[in-house]
Protein backbone atom coordinates (compact mmCIF):
# COMPACT_ATOMS: atom_id res chain seq x y z
CA UNK A 1 0.00 0.00 0.00
CA UNK A 2 1.46 3.34 -1.13
CA UNK A 3 1.40 6.16 0.95
CA UNK A 4 -0.61 8.98 0.01
CA UNK A 5 0.86 12.48 -0.10
CA UNK A 6 -0.48 15.34 2.39
CA UNK A 7 -0.72 18.47 0.27
CA UNK A 8 1.60 20.14 3.15
CA UNK A 9 4.63 17.63 1.72
CA UNK A 10 3.31 18.31 -1.90
CA UNK A 11 3.62 22.03 -1.26
CA UNK A 12 7.40 21.34 0.26
CA UNK A 13 8.55 18.91 -2.63
CA UNK A 14 7.33 21.50 -5.25
CA UNK A 15 8.84 24.27 -3.55
CA UNK A 16 12.02 21.94 -4.06
CA UNK A 17 10.89 21.30 -7.50
CA UNK A 18 10.45 24.76 -8.31
CA UNK A 19 14.10 25.69 -7.23
CA UNK A 20 15.69 22.96 -9.43
CA UNK A 21 13.41 21.94 -11.91
CA UNK A 22 15.45 19.14 -13.47
CA UNK A 23 15.68 17.34 -10.16
CA UNK A 24 14.79 13.67 -10.65
CA UNK A 25 11.82 12.87 -8.78
CA UNK A 26 9.84 9.67 -8.13
CA UNK A 27 6.14 9.08 -8.67
CA UNK A 28 3.88 7.83 -6.39
CA UNK A 29 0.77 7.80 -7.93
CA UNK A 30 -0.89 4.64 -8.57
CA UNK A 31 -0.68 4.52 -12.18
CA UNK A 32 2.35 3.43 -14.39
CA UNK A 33 3.94 7.18 -15.48
CA UNK A 34 5.82 6.12 -18.36
CA UNK A 35 2.53 5.12 -20.26
CA UNK A 36 0.95 7.73 -22.56
CA UNK A 37 -1.96 6.08 -22.68
CA UNK A 38 -4.89 7.72 -20.90
CA UNK A 39 -5.28 4.87 -18.24
CA UNK A 40 -3.50 7.37 -15.83
CA UNK A 41 -6.43 9.62 -15.95
CA UNK A 42 -8.47 7.93 -13.44
CA UNK A 43 -6.84 8.36 -10.95
CA UNK A 44 -8.07 11.78 -9.39
CA UNK A 45 -7.14 10.95 -6.10
CA UNK A 46 -3.16 10.13 -6.48
CA UNK A 47 -1.66 13.15 -5.98
CA UNK A 48 0.87 12.76 -9.37
CA UNK A 49 4.85 14.12 -7.99
CA UNK A 50 6.52 13.77 -10.99
CA UNK A 51 7.16 16.65 -12.40
CA UNK A 52 9.82 16.00 -14.91
CA UNK A 53 9.64 15.59 -18.84
CA UNK A 54 6.00 14.02 -19.01
CA UNK A 55 3.46 13.89 -20.93
CA UNK A 56 0.88 13.59 -18.99
CA UNK A 57 -1.58 15.03 -16.42
CA UNK A 58 -1.06 18.00 -14.29
CA UNK A 59 -2.17 18.98 -10.83
CA UNK A 60 -5.44 19.98 -10.89
CA UNK A 61 -5.65 23.16 -8.13
CA UNK A 62 -2.94 24.49 -10.28
CA UNK A 63 -3.76 24.92 -13.64
CA UNK A 64 -2.59 27.96 -14.76
CA UNK A 65 1.16 27.48 -13.63
CA UNK A 66 1.14 23.89 -14.79
CA UNK A 67 2.55 22.17 -11.57
CA UNK A 68 4.42 24.94 -10.18
CA UNK A 69 2.47 25.86 -6.91
CA UNK A 70 2.34 29.59 -6.87
CA UNK A 71 2.54 31.46 -3.13
CA UNK A 72 -0.14 32.77 -1.90
CA UNK A 73 -3.42 34.31 -3.59
CA UNK A 74 -4.08 36.16 -6.88
CA UNK A 75 -3.95 39.38 -4.68
CA UNK A 76 -0.04 38.98 -3.29
CA UNK A 77 2.40 40.46 -4.81
CA UNK A 78 4.41 37.35 -3.99
CA UNK A 79 2.11 35.45 -6.53
CA UNK A 80 3.30 38.06 -9.49
CA UNK A 81 6.84 37.63 -8.06
CA UNK A 82 7.04 33.51 -8.73
CA UNK A 83 6.16 34.47 -12.98
CA UNK A 84 9.84 36.51 -12.78
CA UNK A 85 11.51 33.98 -11.52
CA UNK A 86 14.07 33.71 -13.82
CA UNK A 87 17.85 34.68 -14.02
CA UNK A 88 19.64 36.39 -16.75
CA UNK A 89 21.40 33.59 -18.27
CA UNK A 90 18.07 31.62 -18.30
CA UNK A 91 16.11 34.56 -20.13
CA UNK A 92 19.07 34.59 -22.84
CA UNK A 93 18.86 30.55 -23.14
CA UNK A 94 15.33 31.06 -23.83
CA UNK A 95 16.06 33.79 -26.45
CA UNK A 96 18.49 31.64 -28.16
CA UNK A 97 16.10 28.88 -28.04
CA UNK A 98 13.39 30.96 -29.98
CA UNK A 99 15.81 31.73 -32.74
CA UNK A 100 17.23 28.79 -33.59
CA UNK A 101 14.51 25.72 -33.29
CA UNK A 102 15.52 22.27 -33.86
CA UNK A 103 13.05 19.61 -34.57
CA UNK A 104 12.44 17.68 -31.55
CA UNK A 105 12.95 20.35 -29.27
CA UNK A 106 9.80 21.69 -28.16
CA UNK A 107 10.58 24.87 -26.98
CA UNK A 108 8.14 24.56 -23.68
CA UNK A 109 9.31 21.19 -22.80
CA UNK A 110 13.30 22.02 -23.55
CA UNK A 111 13.56 26.01 -22.33
CA UNK A 112 10.61 26.62 -19.81
CA UNK A 113 10.67 23.15 -17.93
CA UNK A 114 8.00 24.06 -15.51
CA UNK A 115 9.15 28.12 -15.22
CA UNK A 116 7.05 29.93 -17.37
CA UNK A 117 8.20 33.25 -16.94
CA UNK A 118 6.39 36.91 -17.61
CA UNK A 119 9.16 38.76 -18.02
CA UNK A 120 11.04 37.46 -21.57
CA UNK A 121 7.01 37.79 -23.13
CA UNK A 122 6.46 41.72 -21.93
CA UNK A 123 10.23 43.42 -22.44
CA UNK A 124 10.23 41.18 -26.06
CA UNK A 125 6.69 43.12 -26.77
CA UNK A 126 7.94 46.21 -25.95
CA UNK A 127 11.40 45.99 -27.37
CA UNK A 128 8.96 45.02 -30.49
CA UNK A 129 6.57 47.81 -30.35
CA UNK A 130 9.42 50.26 -30.19
CA UNK A 131 11.97 49.13 -32.45
CA UNK A 132 8.81 48.72 -35.44
CA UNK A 133 7.82 52.17 -34.84
CA UNK A 134 11.09 53.86 -34.68
CA UNK A 135 12.68 51.21 -37.78
CA UNK A 136 9.51 52.58 -40.13
CA UNK A 137 10.14 56.04 -39.40
CA UNK A 138 13.85 55.88 -39.71
CA UNK A 139 13.11 53.72 -43.07
CA UNK A 140 10.16 56.39 -44.46
CA UNK A 141 13.03 59.19 -43.84
CA UNK A 142 15.65 57.27 -45.55
CA UNK A 143 13.14 56.52 -48.72
CA UNK A 144 11.66 60.22 -48.83
CA UNK A 145 15.45 62.36 -48.47
CA UNK A 146 16.08 63.00 -51.60
CA UNK A 147 12.32 64.84 -52.04
CA UNK A 148 12.61 68.69 -51.44
CA UNK A 149 9.21 68.68 -50.43
CA UNK A 150 9.45 66.13 -47.87
CA UNK A 151 9.60 67.35 -44.48
CA UNK A 152 10.81 64.97 -41.49
CA UNK A 153 8.21 64.18 -38.90
CA UNK A 154 8.53 61.98 -36.16
CA UNK A 155 5.42 60.07 -36.64
CA UNK A 156 4.80 59.25 -33.05
CA UNK A 157 1.33 58.04 -33.37
CA UNK A 158 2.89 54.91 -35.02
CA UNK A 159 4.06 53.75 -31.53
CA UNK A 160 0.74 53.55 -30.06
CA UNK A 161 -1.17 51.95 -33.08
CA UNK A 162 2.32 49.46 -32.86
CA UNK A 163 2.08 48.70 -28.87
CA UNK A 164 -1.74 48.27 -29.16
CA UNK A 165 -1.55 45.50 -32.43
CA UNK A 166 1.56 43.76 -31.06
CA UNK A 167 -0.09 43.11 -27.56
CA UNK A 168 -3.15 41.95 -28.52
CA UNK A 169 -1.71 39.54 -30.60
CA UNK A 170 0.78 38.76 -27.52
CA UNK A 171 -1.88 38.09 -25.29
CA UNK A 172 -5.43 37.52 -26.97
CA UNK A 173 -4.02 34.62 -29.51
CA UNK A 174 -2.62 32.55 -26.79
CA UNK A 175 -5.90 32.81 -24.81
CA UNK A 176 -7.63 32.06 -27.75
CA UNK A 177 -5.45 29.02 -28.24
CA UNK A 178 -5.06 28.05 -24.75
CA UNK A 179 -8.69 27.49 -24.74
CA UNK A 180 -8.96 26.14 -27.77
CA UNK A 181 -6.81 23.14 -26.83
CA UNK A 182 -7.95 23.15 -23.22
CA UNK A 183 -11.90 22.85 -25.18
CA UNK A 184 -9.98 19.85 -26.93
CA UNK A 185 -8.86 17.97 -24.86
CA UNK A 186 -12.13 18.09 -22.39
CA UNK A 187 -12.81 15.46 -20.25
CA UNK A 188 -10.32 13.14 -22.25
CA UNK A 189 -7.47 14.40 -19.97
CA UNK A 190 -5.21 12.43 -22.91
CA UNK A 191 -2.18 14.55 -23.19
CA UNK A 192 -1.57 17.16 -20.82
CA UNK A 193 -2.23 20.40 -22.56
CA UNK A 194 0.22 23.57 -21.65
CA UNK A 195 -1.09 25.93 -19.28
CA UNK A 196 -1.93 29.42 -19.96
CA UNK A 197 1.50 30.63 -18.76
CA UNK A 198 3.60 28.21 -20.93
CA UNK A 199 1.28 29.20 -23.76
CA UNK A 200 1.82 33.14 -23.53
CA UNK A 201 6.06 32.51 -22.80
CA UNK A 202 6.24 30.68 -25.94
CA UNK A 203 4.32 33.30 -28.24
CA UNK A 204 6.16 35.67 -26.45
CA UNK A 205 10.11 34.57 -27.04
CA UNK A 206 8.86 33.48 -30.29
CA UNK A 207 8.40 37.32 -31.53
CA UNK A 208 11.99 37.90 -30.69
CA UNK A 209 13.02 37.43 -34.20
CA UNK A 210 11.35 40.53 -35.07
CA UNK A 211 13.53 42.76 -33.27
CA UNK A 212 16.61 41.93 -35.62
CA UNK A 213 14.18 41.52 -38.93
CA UNK A 214 12.32 44.89 -38.03
CA UNK A 215 16.02 46.90 -37.39
CA UNK A 216 17.48 45.31 -40.95
CA UNK A 217 14.08 46.33 -42.81
CA UNK A 218 15.49 50.05 -42.54
CA UNK A 219 17.76 49.13 -45.64
CA UNK A 220 15.40 50.06 -48.74
CA UNK A 221 15.58 46.86 -50.90
CA UNK A 222 12.31 45.03 -51.15
CA UNK A 223 13.48 42.05 -52.14
CA UNK A 224 15.97 42.08 -49.14
CA UNK A 225 13.16 42.77 -46.80
CA UNK A 226 10.33 40.20 -48.32
CA UNK A 227 13.57 37.70 -47.62
CA UNK A 228 13.99 38.95 -44.18
CA UNK A 229 10.07 38.49 -43.68
CA UNK A 230 10.05 35.31 -45.33
CA UNK A 231 12.84 34.08 -42.88
CA UNK A 232 11.72 35.60 -39.91
CA UNK A 233 8.27 34.01 -40.81
CA UNK A 234 10.06 30.47 -41.14
CA UNK A 235 12.41 30.25 -37.84
CA UNK A 236 9.77 31.87 -35.60
CA UNK A 237 6.46 29.86 -37.23
CA UNK A 238 8.76 26.87 -36.68
CA UNK A 239 9.15 27.42 -33.16
CA UNK A 240 5.37 28.19 -32.60
CA UNK A 241 4.54 24.49 -34.91
CA UNK A 242 6.85 22.62 -33.20
CA UNK A 243 5.99 23.39 -29.45
CA UNK A 244 2.02 22.63 -30.91
CA UNK A 245 2.22 19.92 -32.84
CA UNK A 246 2.61 17.49 -30.26
CA UNK A 247 -0.21 18.49 -28.55
CA UNK A 248 -2.71 18.60 -31.50
CA UNK A 249 -1.19 15.94 -33.52
CA UNK A 250 -3.51 12.80 -31.36
CA UNK A 251 -6.47 15.27 -32.51
CA UNK A 252 -8.51 13.97 -35.80
CA UNK A 253 -6.22 14.87 -38.60
CA UNK A 254 -8.74 17.50 -39.86
CA UNK A 255 -8.50 19.60 -36.62
CA UNK A 256 -4.86 19.58 -36.35
CA UNK A 257 -3.96 20.47 -39.29
CA UNK A 258 -6.46 23.32 -39.18
CA UNK A 259 -4.98 24.57 -35.61
CA UNK A 260 -1.54 24.51 -36.90
CA UNK A 261 -2.27 26.20 -40.09
CA UNK A 262 -4.00 28.96 -38.35
CA UNK A 263 -1.25 29.42 -35.48
CA UNK A 264 0.78 30.00 -39.06
CA UNK A 265 -1.36 32.25 -40.67
CA UNK A 266 -2.14 34.74 -37.66
CA UNK A 267 1.83 34.98 -37.47
CA UNK A 268 2.33 35.44 -40.95
CA UNK A 269 -0.83 38.20 -40.97
CA UNK A 270 1.41 39.76 -37.76
CA UNK A 271 4.54 40.18 -39.82
CA UNK A 272 3.07 41.16 -43.08
CA UNK A 273 0.79 43.49 -41.51
CA UNK A 274 3.73 45.35 -39.87
CA UNK A 275 5.52 45.81 -42.46
CA UNK A 276 3.18 46.85 -44.98
CA UNK A 277 1.84 49.90 -42.08
CA UNK A 278 5.51 50.53 -40.83
CA UNK A 279 7.68 50.23 -43.59
CA UNK A 280 5.58 51.65 -46.85
CA UNK A 281 7.27 52.70 -50.03
CA UNK A 282 7.94 55.81 -51.31
CA UNK A 283 4.58 55.44 -53.47
CA UNK A 284 2.39 55.02 -50.68
CA UNK A 285 3.74 57.52 -48.39
CA UNK A 286 0.38 59.47 -47.34
CA UNK A 287 0.81 62.79 -48.13
CA UNK A 288 0.44 65.06 -45.01
CA UNK A 289 -3.01 67.51 -44.85
CA UNK A 290 -1.43 70.48 -45.88
CA UNK A 291 -2.74 73.55 -42.72
CA UNK A 292 -3.10 76.29 -44.45
CA UNK A 293 -5.55 76.34 -47.87
CA UNK A 294 -4.78 76.16 -51.06
CA UNK A 295 -3.58 79.51 -52.00
CA UNK A 296 -5.42 79.02 -55.71
CA UNK A 297 -8.94 79.35 -54.39
CA UNK A 298 -8.15 83.50 -53.33
CA UNK A 299 -7.79 83.42 -57.57
CA UNK A 300 -11.15 81.96 -58.43
CA UNK A 301 -12.79 84.74 -56.47
CA UNK B 1 3.30 39.56 41.58
CA UNK B 2 3.99 42.88 44.23
CA UNK B 3 7.41 41.01 44.48
CA UNK B 4 8.01 40.84 41.11
CA UNK B 5 6.91 44.49 40.70
CA UNK B 6 9.29 45.60 43.23
CA UNK B 7 13.15 43.35 42.08
CA UNK B 8 14.03 45.93 40.41
CA UNK B 9 13.24 48.26 42.62
CA UNK B 10 14.57 46.15 45.25
CA UNK B 11 16.75 49.20 46.74
CA UNK B 12 14.63 51.62 47.06
CA UNK B 13 12.53 50.14 49.58
CA UNK B 14 15.12 51.16 52.03
CA UNK B 15 15.15 55.01 50.60
CA UNK B 16 13.06 57.36 52.61
CA UNK B 17 12.01 61.36 51.20
CA UNK B 18 11.90 63.23 54.47
CA UNK B 19 8.78 65.40 53.36
CA UNK B 20 10.01 69.10 54.23
CA UNK B 21 12.49 68.69 51.19
CA UNK B 22 11.26 70.15 48.48
CA UNK B 23 11.92 68.32 45.02
CA UNK B 24 12.21 70.79 42.37
CA UNK B 25 14.50 70.87 38.98
CA UNK B 26 14.15 71.54 35.48
CA UNK B 27 12.10 69.10 33.28
CA UNK B 28 12.13 71.07 30.36
CA UNK B 29 13.22 69.03 27.44
CA UNK B 30 15.83 70.94 25.53
CA UNK B 31 14.90 72.08 22.24
CA UNK B 32 17.55 71.10 19.27
CA UNK B 33 18.21 72.67 15.65
CA UNK B 34 14.63 71.73 14.09
CA UNK B 35 14.81 68.12 12.44
CA UNK B 36 12.82 68.12 9.22
CA UNK B 37 10.76 65.04 10.99
CA UNK B 38 10.40 66.67 14.10
CA UNK B 39 6.76 68.00 12.41
CA UNK B 40 5.56 70.89 15.32
CA UNK B 41 8.99 72.68 14.77
CA UNK B 42 8.80 73.33 11.45
CA UNK B 43 5.11 75.19 11.03
CA UNK B 44 6.13 77.61 12.77
CA UNK B 45 9.16 78.49 10.34
CA UNK B 46 8.55 80.94 7.80
CA UNK B 47 7.10 79.62 4.57
CA UNK B 48 10.42 80.96 2.37
CA UNK B 49 12.48 78.51 5.03
CA UNK B 50 10.46 75.62 3.91
CA UNK B 51 10.46 75.99 0.26
CA UNK B 52 14.26 76.62 0.08
CA UNK B 53 14.99 73.85 2.18
CA UNK B 54 12.82 72.06 -0.10
CA UNK B 55 14.53 73.77 -3.22
CA UNK B 56 17.97 72.69 -1.43
CA UNK B 57 17.37 69.12 -1.15
CA UNK B 58 16.04 69.11 -4.78
CA UNK B 59 19.59 70.72 -6.19
CA UNK B 60 21.45 68.32 -3.81
CA UNK B 61 20.00 65.48 -5.60
CA UNK B 62 20.56 67.48 -9.05
CA UNK B 63 24.21 67.62 -8.17
CA UNK B 64 24.71 63.88 -7.14
CA UNK B 65 23.38 63.07 -10.24
CA UNK B 66 25.57 64.98 -12.12
CA UNK B 67 29.05 63.52 -10.49
CA UNK B 68 26.63 59.71 -9.79
CA UNK B 69 29.26 57.81 -7.32
CA UNK B 70 27.38 55.06 -4.97
CA UNK B 71 26.07 57.95 -2.78
CA UNK B 72 22.58 56.73 -0.58
CA UNK B 73 21.83 60.11 -0.36
CA UNK B 74 19.36 59.95 -3.49
CA UNK B 75 17.77 57.13 -2.01
CA UNK B 76 17.74 57.86 1.58
CA UNK B 77 15.73 61.00 1.35
CA UNK B 78 13.70 60.52 -1.93
CA UNK B 79 11.55 63.01 -3.33
CA UNK B 80 9.67 63.77 -6.63
CA UNK B 81 9.82 67.36 -6.88
CA UNK B 82 12.35 66.91 -8.71
CA UNK B 83 11.26 64.11 -11.44
CA UNK B 84 8.25 66.32 -11.63
CA UNK B 85 10.40 69.40 -12.78
CA UNK B 86 12.01 67.47 -15.19
CA UNK B 87 9.07 65.85 -16.70
CA UNK B 88 7.39 68.69 -17.08
CA UNK B 89 10.23 70.70 -18.34
CA UNK B 90 11.08 67.68 -21.01
CA UNK B 91 7.37 67.94 -22.53
CA UNK B 92 7.11 71.45 -22.89
CA UNK B 93 10.28 71.75 -24.79
CA UNK B 94 8.91 68.91 -26.71
CA UNK B 95 6.21 70.72 -28.07
CA UNK B 96 6.02 73.55 -30.72
CA UNK B 97 7.79 71.01 -32.80
CA UNK B 98 6.55 70.33 -36.89
CA UNK B 99 2.36 70.85 -36.67
CA UNK B 100 1.63 69.47 -33.59
CA UNK B 101 -1.85 69.66 -34.01
CA UNK B 102 -1.41 66.99 -37.16
CA UNK B 103 -1.01 63.10 -35.97
CA UNK B 104 2.08 62.47 -37.63
CA UNK B 105 3.65 65.20 -35.62
CA UNK B 106 6.55 64.46 -32.27
CA UNK B 107 4.45 63.28 -28.92
CA UNK B 108 1.68 65.55 -27.29
CA UNK B 109 2.46 66.61 -23.40
CA UNK B 110 0.22 63.88 -22.27
CA UNK B 111 2.11 61.15 -24.10
CA UNK B 112 5.65 62.39 -22.84
CA UNK B 113 3.80 62.53 -19.41
CA UNK B 114 2.71 59.10 -19.70
CA UNK B 115 5.76 57.22 -21.09
CA UNK B 116 8.28 59.14 -18.42
CA UNK B 117 5.74 57.94 -15.28
CA UNK B 118 4.34 54.64 -16.92
CA UNK B 119 7.53 54.26 -18.07
CA UNK B 120 9.32 54.72 -14.25
CA UNK B 121 6.67 52.75 -12.60
CA UNK B 122 6.79 49.64 -15.12
CA UNK B 123 10.63 49.50 -14.50
CA UNK B 124 10.23 49.89 -10.76
CA UNK B 125 7.63 47.20 -10.69
CA UNK B 126 9.92 45.10 -12.81
CA UNK B 127 12.93 45.54 -10.43
CA UNK B 128 10.57 44.43 -7.39
CA UNK B 129 9.45 41.97 -9.24
CA UNK B 130 12.86 40.62 -9.92
CA UNK B 131 13.63 40.61 -6.11
CA UNK B 132 14.90 44.00 -5.73
CA UNK B 133 15.26 45.56 -2.42
CA UNK B 134 14.58 49.09 -3.31
CA UNK B 135 11.34 50.64 -2.42
CA UNK B 136 9.19 51.45 -5.15
CA UNK B 137 9.20 55.47 -4.25
CA UNK B 138 13.46 55.39 -4.27
CA UNK B 139 13.08 53.85 -7.70
CA UNK B 140 10.69 56.26 -8.69
CA UNK B 141 12.89 58.77 -7.70
CA UNK B 142 16.13 57.94 -8.89
CA UNK B 143 14.83 57.28 -12.40
CA UNK B 144 13.00 60.61 -12.57
CA UNK B 145 16.67 62.64 -11.20
CA UNK B 146 18.39 60.81 -14.13
CA UNK B 147 16.05 62.38 -16.24
CA UNK B 148 18.31 65.76 -15.83
CA UNK B 149 20.96 65.04 -18.73
CA UNK B 150 17.99 64.23 -20.90
CA UNK B 151 16.24 67.94 -19.95
CA UNK B 152 19.62 69.39 -20.20
CA UNK B 153 20.56 67.86 -23.92
CA UNK B 154 16.68 69.31 -25.18
CA UNK B 155 17.68 72.65 -23.99
CA UNK B 156 21.02 72.39 -26.05
CA UNK B 157 18.73 70.63 -29.21
CA UNK B 158 16.93 73.65 -29.15
CA UNK B 159 19.21 76.02 -28.96
CA UNK B 160 21.34 74.76 -32.02
CA UNK B 161 17.89 74.34 -33.76
CA UNK B 162 17.80 77.97 -33.46
CA UNK B 163 20.82 78.07 -36.00
CA UNK B 164 19.47 76.08 -38.01
CA UNK B 165 18.50 72.50 -39.10
CA UNK B 166 21.18 70.99 -41.53
CA UNK B 167 23.79 68.03 -41.49
CA UNK B 168 26.03 69.65 -38.95
CA UNK B 169 23.55 70.66 -36.27
CA UNK B 170 22.14 67.14 -36.93
CA UNK B 171 25.33 65.65 -36.18
CA UNK B 172 25.78 67.92 -32.81
CA UNK B 173 22.47 67.05 -31.89
CA UNK B 174 23.04 63.60 -32.56
CA UNK B 175 26.29 63.32 -30.50
CA UNK B 176 24.64 65.21 -27.51
CA UNK B 177 21.72 63.14 -27.26
CA UNK B 178 24.36 60.02 -27.32
CA UNK B 179 26.58 61.13 -24.32
CA UNK B 180 23.71 62.63 -22.35
CA UNK B 181 21.66 59.44 -22.63
CA UNK B 182 24.79 57.38 -21.60
CA UNK B 183 25.04 59.65 -19.11
CA UNK B 184 21.76 59.38 -17.73
CA UNK B 185 21.52 55.42 -17.98
CA UNK B 186 25.24 55.00 -15.88
CA UNK B 187 23.85 57.35 -13.24
CA UNK B 188 20.37 55.31 -12.17
CA UNK B 189 22.56 52.24 -12.73
CA UNK B 190 25.17 53.21 -10.03
CA UNK B 191 22.23 53.76 -8.09
CA UNK B 192 19.77 51.04 -8.20
CA UNK B 193 22.45 48.48 -9.03
CA UNK B 194 23.74 47.60 -5.66
CA UNK B 195 20.04 46.65 -4.74
CA UNK B 196 19.31 44.05 -7.27
CA UNK B 197 20.31 40.19 -6.84
CA UNK B 198 23.85 39.80 -8.82
CA UNK B 199 22.32 36.97 -11.01
CA UNK B 200 19.77 39.10 -12.80
CA UNK B 201 21.22 42.49 -12.72
CA UNK B 202 20.93 42.62 -16.77
CA UNK B 203 17.55 42.04 -16.45
CA UNK B 204 16.99 45.02 -14.55
CA UNK B 205 19.53 47.29 -15.95
CA UNK B 206 17.96 46.62 -19.36
CA UNK B 207 14.63 48.13 -19.12
CA UNK B 208 15.94 51.33 -17.92
CA UNK B 209 18.18 51.24 -21.13
CA UNK B 210 15.35 50.87 -23.19
CA UNK B 211 13.54 53.87 -21.11
CA UNK B 212 16.03 56.05 -21.91
CA UNK B 213 16.89 55.24 -24.85
CA UNK B 214 13.08 55.93 -26.17
CA UNK B 215 13.37 59.37 -24.51
CA UNK B 216 16.21 60.20 -26.27
CA UNK B 217 14.89 59.13 -29.47
CA UNK B 218 12.14 61.34 -28.43
CA UNK B 219 14.45 64.04 -27.99
CA UNK B 220 16.53 63.49 -30.86
CA UNK B 221 13.74 63.34 -33.63
CA UNK B 222 12.04 66.78 -32.87
CA UNK B 223 12.33 69.14 -35.49
CA UNK B 224 10.98 72.93 -35.44
CA UNK B 225 8.14 73.91 -37.40
CA UNK B 226 8.90 75.47 -40.74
Amino acid sequence: MEPKWRPQEFEEAAELLSADPGASTLSMSASDTTSTAAGGGGGGEDVKLDLSEDEEGQEESSELLGGQKPTGGFWTFEYYQSFFNVDTVQVLDRVKGSVMPLPGRNFIKHYLRSNPDLYGPFWICVTLVFSVAISGNLSTFLSEMGNPVYHYRPQFHRVTIAAVVIFMYAWLVPIGLWGFLTWRQGAERQIGGYSFLETVCVYGYSLFIYIPTSVLWIIPFEWLRWTLILVAMVISGSVLVLTFWPVVRDDTKVMAVATVATIVVLHTLLAVGCKMYFFQTAAHIPTPVPTTPPTYTALVT
Amino acid sequence: MADEASRPFAGLSEVSIPEDVPVEGDISVPVGPSRRDDEFSTLDEPVKETVLRDLRAVGTKFVHVLYPKRSSALLRDWDLWGPLLLCVTLALLLQGGAADSDDQGGPQFAEVFVIVWFGSIIITLNSKLLGGTISFFQSLCVLGYCIMPLTVAMVVCRIVLIGGSGTVSFAVRLVVVTASFGWSTFASTAFLADSQPPNRKALVVYPVFLFYFVIGWMILTFSPSQ
